[in-house]
């Protein structure tokens, strides 16, 4: 994978997923190491994203790698009028990988095609974040020791969330089973459903998940905003339906994980935290590994 | 009154025709083909009848025969073209055109947050259904269908 750069989950085959996997794994054993010394990795963040901002420098620094870069576009030369194309190619001088997040979509596409350096796609726009991809993979292996036949209920947004459209696609390579529980208005694109019928892969949608929760290995909860509904009412209508309490939990399986990109707000009541169930928080640390792997990877360092 | 039985534009002896262009897009032909570009003699006739296009156009170039690769470009803005090349005043081939795999230039992206918005990006789809056109962004990866295909 050396000198690749990774803008979408597709980007990568089922065998490179895998030994990524592999190799987080391995970072999840021993996490510093000096493998990234002398190397320079610009971290450019367009528009600011503190978590996975600091999972990335977190993991660079844990390796011994320096960092350049912002964390808002507004302290960069973007601010001054700079195309994309000119930050790239003059950054790329710069450093060994570039690691970017930026609001307009196909921008991370785009820049890899400029770069000279590997370029991680760290968030583009409404588009792809195949690094949140990864980890969510690797939490789910973990947690369940495989990532064949299992049954996923995606819950809350599934029309706008970029990590559930994201962790689908990938998953549909391991016969997976879904469960889409969402209000009426952020259903589950058509593009989406069609791609998993063309599959011939099992999936069913559902408004309420309290009846059906027995069945999950994995419930991976997504925000509903507020600003996605047209009709406030609606929104008011739904908006605690969505929320996953701890008492909802007791029928379901002993290997059942909680899974949740964060930030959370209401979504997930905080009386789940203590329940071993639940799983967000050790996902997130998951990402440091997953980050060193991909990094490491692209650099041909492992 | 008898009409003299006459072409509407003149036949050329060596070249390639170009007939059922829709009108309104003849110039959008000349356009991804560059024909605007080049020295050689060009005669064009639009807004000629159609029984299929309502209006059409017919292009006769004199002295150039297309890859299909370079035809099949057209193929957005005119599906129903149809080529005659033209030796020695004969028609020695009939061609249609094909909707290319892929398209690099002449469309633009739909998704109005996509970088080949913002910046001079060469555009490039993957066709992913040619009957009903639909492509899907090479950057944005999102999908613009036929009724909301612009032509650069």
């Amino acid at each position: 994978m050396k000198n690749r750069s990774l803008v979408s989950i597709d980007d990568f085959s089922t065998e490179e997923i895998l030994r990524i996997l592999d190799l987080t794994e391995e970072f999840e054993k021993q996490p510093t190491q000096k493998l990234l010394e002398g190397k320079v990795i610009a971290t450019l963040f367009f528009e600011p994203s503190t978590r996975t901002r600091l999972s990335f420098e977190s993991a660079i620094s844990r390796l011994g790698g320096k960092i350049v870069g912002f964390s808002d576009a507004l302290n960069s030369s973007v601010s001054k009028g700079e195309t994309l194309n000119d930050t790239i190619l003059t950054v790329n001088n710069y450093c060994d990988l570039i690691v970017m997040r930026h609001p307009i979509e196909g921008s991370a596409r785009y820049a890899s095609e400029i770069a000279s350096v590997p370029v991680i796609n760290a968030g583009d726009g409404a588009n792809q974040h195949p690094t949140q991809t990864l980890l969510d993979l690797y939490s789910i292996r973990k947690t369940q020791g495989t990532l064949d036949n299992l049954n996923i209920f995606m819950v809350g947004d599934l029309k706008y969330g970029r990590t559930v459209h994201s962790l689908m696609m990938a998953m549909s390579r391991w016969n997976t089973t879904f469960n889409f529980i969402s209000p009426e208005e952020l259903r589950m694109p058509d593009e989406f459903k069609l791609y998993l019928d063309n599959l011939g892969l099992k999936y069913y949608e559902h408004n309420d998940f309290t009846d059906i929760i027995s069945r999950a290995d994995i419930i991976y909860m997504t925000r509903v905003q507020k600003e996605r509904f047209s009709d406030p009412i609606e929104y008011e209508k739904v908006k605690n339906v969505y929320v996953l309490r701890n008492s909802m939990l007791k029928n379901t399986k002993p290997n059942m994980k909680i899974l949740h990109p964060l930030p959370r707000v209401n979504e997930i009541h905080q009386d789940v935290d203590s329940n071993p169930k639940a799983y967000y928080f050790e996902q997130a640390l998951n990402g440091v590994y997953t980050r060193q792997a991909i990094v490491c990877s692209l650099l041909g360092i492992k | 009154m008898k009409e003299p039985k006459q072409l509407s534009v003149s036949a050329i002896q060596n070249g390639t025709v170009i007939d059922h262009v829709p009108a309104k897009n003849l110039f959008k032909v000349i356009q991804i083909l560059g024909l605007d570009k080049i020295e050689n003699q060009i005669t064009f006739g639009t807004n000629l009848e159609s029984k299929k296009l309502g209006r059409k156009a017919i292009i006769k170039i004199s002295g150039v025969f297309f890859e299909d690769e370079d035809i099949n470009r057209i193929a957005l803005v005119a599906p129903d073209a149809k080529l005659n090349i033209i030796k020695d005043y004969e028609v020695v081939e009939k061609k249609v055109v094909e909707v290319p795999d892929i398209i690099v230039g002449i469309a633009k992206c739909m998704n109005p947050k996509c970088i080949t918005n913002f910046e001079p990006v060469t555009t490039r789809f993957k066709v992913v259904s040619k009957k009903n056109v639909s492509l899907k962004c090479h950057y944005c990866e999102k999908i613009t269908d036929q009724e909301n295909l612009e032509i650069i």
